[in-house]
């Protein structure tokens, strides 16, 4: 018999780390890639409804949110942390809930609140307590009112640039009810209304909202009790005073709630770990909603029940954590060592 | 105008109620603790044994403790601290904290790449860490973390190494060691054996080129009692350690002084080869 | 017919790679030198009855239980005892060893007599568990008769046989359980008298069918169950076993006898039939070497104190360099850094893993995306905890239950930010139960 050689290992380039050794395919990237995916179908319809200038939008808020972080990061003396996609991510999540006639400039003002206020100065990723994008956005609709609530009338043509001339059209909640639907409800489905450039197609949401619960980036829970919740206390409200409350599926469909629902309220970071805490998250910001939505004096309530929910995130945690398998809840009956 | 006025007027008629507030049903300040508080350096490093300045301070004043017991405080400091009290001051042994190993990564071997956290005590949790000397400084700033003031400095080489000058001798990294190899000495000693390794020096040797061989040749060249050997490892007598120029006997330069770098009579370790990847910091 | 049993919550399902399922277990052939160490199991170290020069036969008593939970420590060939110095372990310690200069003839002491089980006290059997030197083979290295020796006021009614091998890669349980069945059975079966239990279940995971069939065939007619359990990791996990078996908890700081259950490995199950049928002390054991770099991965049968070198050696040697060498499967066990260290009787695979299957951890925040909670089998929030633990707020911790804590991975195998969530879990239970010794002993 032919004697082989048998190699041992080079011993001196071995790494030794804690347990486990075996490690999943996920990364930060990953997940933010592919959320970035499924707001891509709803990023062409904006673009679709209210022409190229949605497009410049959403390219200027990405750009600054990457650009903002990149410098404050590089102040902080990190190592860059763009490849994780995150900023990318804020960047296009604002540009999506602002109107397409919003000035560059107020773009980058957005970026600079919800990167530099809402995320950097705690630390970056992982310890800001309020959704960035919310941030940016309710920033602005603070500082600028006017040029945050003018919306314009879906385009002609997709190729047209929003400006100064076009048409300008109250959204489905700016004007109060009073009995009649102003569009009708395929109108409102498919997108052709006022709002936000990224907020009015619902099946272009919905198909990015279920990819991203089918993938097991995002609970279930957020989005069904969030809509769940509008959708029985507006339609309590409306069945008792039908003159002065739309009907449920308006407020379903217009106002963000489906964007804010499936993309805003399921944003990790600023949200509860576990599975009861998304269900109480998603109630907690259903109520706020809708409370602002029927007696406040804003139209629409999204980004603040968000932003006020998200306050409250470390609370839900801590009683909602639940007790770990074995932990008896009766003291008298635990096992003492 | 009427608001600026009436918005003033409110203003001082709540500066008032506080001041009088204050004056009349404040809580009793004792005059004494003020001064002493006055004259301490406001750490609350925990080095005396109490929870903060502060309650030193009550439990000087109220004679359950005696001043002196703060190292970070100035001799001047403590001197008017027991005039204040009325105490006779007793003299205080200045200490500092050292790290004793010279295990930089020129010297010593790196038997594996640790990837984890970046924290001694959580190193020691994966074979070791990535030193061959299993009585070595990890390097990786547990002590430096847990110093209140700043005097450790972690090196890029991947040891600790303590600066006397801003060192008060709290003790806190000395608890904080893993590897339990950072002592509190007295200021005044000149030199230190840096290093911590019983081991035999064949055996010490394969792992770091810079340790104590145990060649006795300080114990030779000192006077006596200068120089204690516990078996293959020197150590200074702190109570009457050896003058300076003991550090030319020592082939591995081991025993020197605190500003002397190590530098090993034989050759460095080899050269390591690249790492696969950084440690993670906690 | 296998019934159905409960899921427990959360775990994955990490890729089996069980490339040596097919291996036949090999008898290691004898080597030259072996280093025993002195401590294989949980417990007190065992105080050396040899000195240097003496002559030993195999299977001889080397080591002798050093306390109340220790293990003896047989010789696993006839030599020389050439020194009684230390040797380095899994973990990077220094363990006390016997080093044994092997005289190539192999020569076996007296065997102790061989019992007859069914008629035999358990007080006997236990004797013998004890004197074999039998501990927990699953990884644990728990001594068997402590184990086996719950206080009075535990009642046990069930003895669950640990023939899962969830962790991926290994397959030295699976080759045990279709070379040795009888033996496994047997051993069931003695260790159920020893407990006075009447129901015995040896659980399997599905992805071993044959080993399932046949044990399910040799067990026909006794009072040993075999039943087949999803694959799931960690399903070989005792908290997680019990509760899918039997639906009940094993409360938080407790151990499998506050719920009657006993759990053992099959092949302690084996050890302890050749130690009561045959009278052969425990100085051997299979174990899996597997991992892509290896020329021929498989099963050998290997004496304790062999080093991984000569075990990698019979694998056929490398053809690439492996990033890591695992003892113990890839999920729990323990990466080492020298070829050294020796085979111990709870080493259960000796894993090389090549650059491209190796992810290194990485100091990345969390990001709170909830999937540790999701897959965590004890139902606990690793990333909040984690970030508590790198705060050092280890007080905050201990509220958040770390010390229920099985450290079986799940957690950092599914984190997206690749945070090294066990080692941070360690730390923590380390400093936690450090606390609780002081506040103890101020107490006192």
């Amino acid at each position: 018999m032919t004697e082989t050689t048998v190699r041992l290992p080079d011993t001196t380039r071995l790494v030794v780390s804690s347990s486990p050794h075996f490690h999943e395919d996920a990364s930060v990237r990953k997940i933010m890639l592919v959320v970035i995916a499924a707001l891509a179908p709803a990023c062409l319809a904006g673009v679709w409804t209210f022409g190229l200038r949605a497009l410049w939008v959403l390219l200027v808020c990405t750009a600054a949110c990457m650009l903002v972080e990149a410098l404050c990061v590089k102040l902080q003396g990190r190592a860059s942390t763009l490849p994780d996609g995150s900023a990318a991510l804020t960047g296009l999540l604002l540009g999506m809930n602002l109107p397409v006639t919003t000035p560059t400039w107020m773009c980058v003002v957005g970026a600079v609140m919800a990167i530099g206020i809402g995320k950097m100065i705690y630390g970056g990723l992982g310890y800001n307590p309020f959704n960035p994008a919310l941030v940016g956005r309710v920033a602005l609709l603070m500082a600028f009112p006017t040029a945050l609530t003018t919306w314009v009338a879906p385009l002609a043509s997709p190729l047209q640039w929003a400006g100064v001339d076009s048409v300008t059209q109250a959204t489905p909640l700016g004007t109060p009810w009073a009995g009649e639907q102003l569009f009708s409800t395929w109108e409102l489905f498919i997108g052709r209304t006022g709002g936000s450039l990224g907020e009015t197609c619902v099946p272009a949401l919905l198909l990015g909202g279920v990819l991203l619960i089918a993938l097991k980036i995002i609970r279930w829970q957020v989005p069904v009790c969030f809509i769940g919740t509008v959708a029985v206390i507006t339609g309590i409200a409306h069945l008792a005073a039908p003159e002065q409350v739309a009907p449920p599926l308006l407020h379903i469909m217009s106002g963000g709630l489906i964007l804010g629902a499936f993309f805003m309220a399921t944003d990790m970071v600023t949200t509860p770990l576990g599975r009861m805490g998304a269900v109480i998250f998603g109630v907690g910001c259903g109520v706020i909603t809708a409370v602002i939505r029927l007696w406040g004096s804003y139209p629409e309530g999204v980004s603040f029940s968000i932003l006020i929910m998200n306050a409250f995130t470390p609370l839900i945690d801590r009683y909602t954590a639940g007790k770990p398998f074995g932990v008896i809840s009766h003291p008298g009956r635990e096992v003492k060592l | 105008m009427t608001a600026v006025i009436i918005l003033t007027l409110i203003g001082v008629l709540l500066g008032l109620a506080i001041a009088l507030t204050v004056r009349y049903f404040g809580a009793p300040v004792d005059p004494l603790a003020e001064q002493v508080a006055e004259l301490m350096p406001g750490a609350n490093c925990g080095a005396c044994g109490f929870a903060g300045c502060n309650d030193y301070v009550q439990a000087m004043v109220s004679g359950k403790a005696k001043p002196g017991l703060c190292p970070s405080q100035s001799a001047d400091a403590l001197q008017k601290v027991c005039v204040l009290l009325g105490v006779a001051s007793e003299g205080r042994a200045e200490k500092v904290a050292v790290v004793c190993c010279s295990g930089t990564d020129q010297y010593a071997i790196r038997r594996a790449f640790y990837n984890g956290v970046n924290d001694c005590h959580s190193a020691m949790l994966v074979a070791g860490g990535s030193k061959g000397c299993v009585y070595g400084c990890l390097g990786l700033g547990s002590c430096a973390r847990a110093c209140p003031f700043g005097a450790i400095e972690m090196r890029a080489d991947h040891i600790a190494v303590v600066h006397p000058e801003i060192c008060v001798g709290c003790g806190k990294c000395v608890t904080v060691c893993p590897r339990r190899i950072i002592k509190l000495v007295p200021k005044s000693a000149p030199v230190h054996v840096f290093c911590s390794s019983p081991e035999k020096a064949p055996v010490k040797r394969k792992v770091c080129s810079a340790a104590c061989i145990g060649c006795r040749k300080c114990v030779k060249a000192a006077g006596e009692n200068q120089m204690f050997i516990n078996g293959f490892l020197a150590s200074v007598n702190y109570e009457n350690p050896p003058s300076a120029d003991i550090v030319a006997v020592c082939p591995p330069k081991v025993l020197r002084t605190e500003a002397q770098p190590a530098a090993s009579a034989a050759s460095a370790a080899p050269a390591a080869p690249e790492a696969p990847a950084a440690t993670t910091a906690p | 017919m296998t019934k159905k049993h409960l899921h427990f919550y959360g775990g994955v399902h990490p890729q089996e790679s069980k490339t040596a399922s097919g291996a036949a277990i090999v008898s290691a052939p004898l080597l030259a030198t072996y280093v025993v160490p002195l401590q294989q199991h949980i417990g007190v170290p065992a105080k050396p009855v040899v000195a240097k020069g003496d002559k030993v036969l195999r299977g001889q008593l080397i080591g002798e239980p050093g306390g109340f939970i220790s293990a003896a420590i047989h010789a696993p060939t006839s030599g020389t005892v050439k020194e009684i110095a230390t040797c380095l372990g899994p973990a990077g310690n220094q363990l006390p060893a016997v080093i044994l200069e092997s005289d190539g003839d192999d020569l076996a002491a007296e065997p102790m007599p061989a019992l007859d089980w069914p008629n035999a006290s358990p007080d006997e059997l236990k004797k013998r568990i004890a004197e074999a030197g039998i501990v927990g083979m699953g990884g644990a290295a728990f001594p068997s008769v402590v184990k086996l020796s719950p206080p009075p006021n535990k009642t046990i009614d069930t003895l669950i046989l640990n023939g899962v091998e969830c962790e991926p890669c290994l397959t030295a349980d699976h080759r045990l359980m279709l070379e040795k069945p009888e033996q496994v059975i047997t051993g069931a079966r003695i260790t159920a008298r020893v407990l006075g239990v009447k129901r015995v279940i040896i659980a399997i995971e599905e992805n071993k069918p044959d080993a399932v069939a046949l044990l399910q065939e040799k067990a026909a007619g006794t009072e040993v169950e075999v039943r087949s359990l999803r694959v799931r990791y960690p399903q070989g996990a005792e908290k997680q076993l019990i509760y899918a078996l039997t639906g009940r908890k094993v409360p938080s700081g407790g151990l499998p006898m506050d719920v009657g259950c006993v759990v053992q490995n099959v092949g302690t199950a084996s050890a302890i039939c050749e130690a009561v049928c045959e009278g052969k002390p425990l100085y051997e054991r299979v174990t899996t070497v597997t991992g892509s770099p290896l020329v021929a991965p498989g099963n050998w049968r290997f004496r304790v104190g062999t080093p991984y070198a000569e075990a990698i050696k019979l694998a056929g040697g490398v053809k690439v360099d492996p990033v890591k060498i695992i003892s113990g499967g890839p999920m729990m066990g323990m990466a080492v850094y020298s070829l050294d260290i020796p085979i111990m009787k709870n080493c259960s695979g000796i894993l090389l893993l090549a650059a491209d299957e190796v992810r290194q951890y990485e100091s990345s925040p969390c990001i709170r995306c909830g999937r540790c909670n999701d897959t965590c089998p004890m139902g606990m929030m690793p990333g909040i905890l984690s970030v508590q633990i790198e705060k050092e707020r280890f007080e905050l911790a201990e509220q958040w239950h770390v010390l229920d804590c099985i450290e079986c991975g799940c957690c950092a195998y599914g984190c997206p930010a690749g945070r090294p969530l066990v080692q941070l879990m360690r730390r923590a239970k380390g400093e936690v139960m450090a606390a609780r010794k002081a506040k103890a002993a101020k107490k006192a």
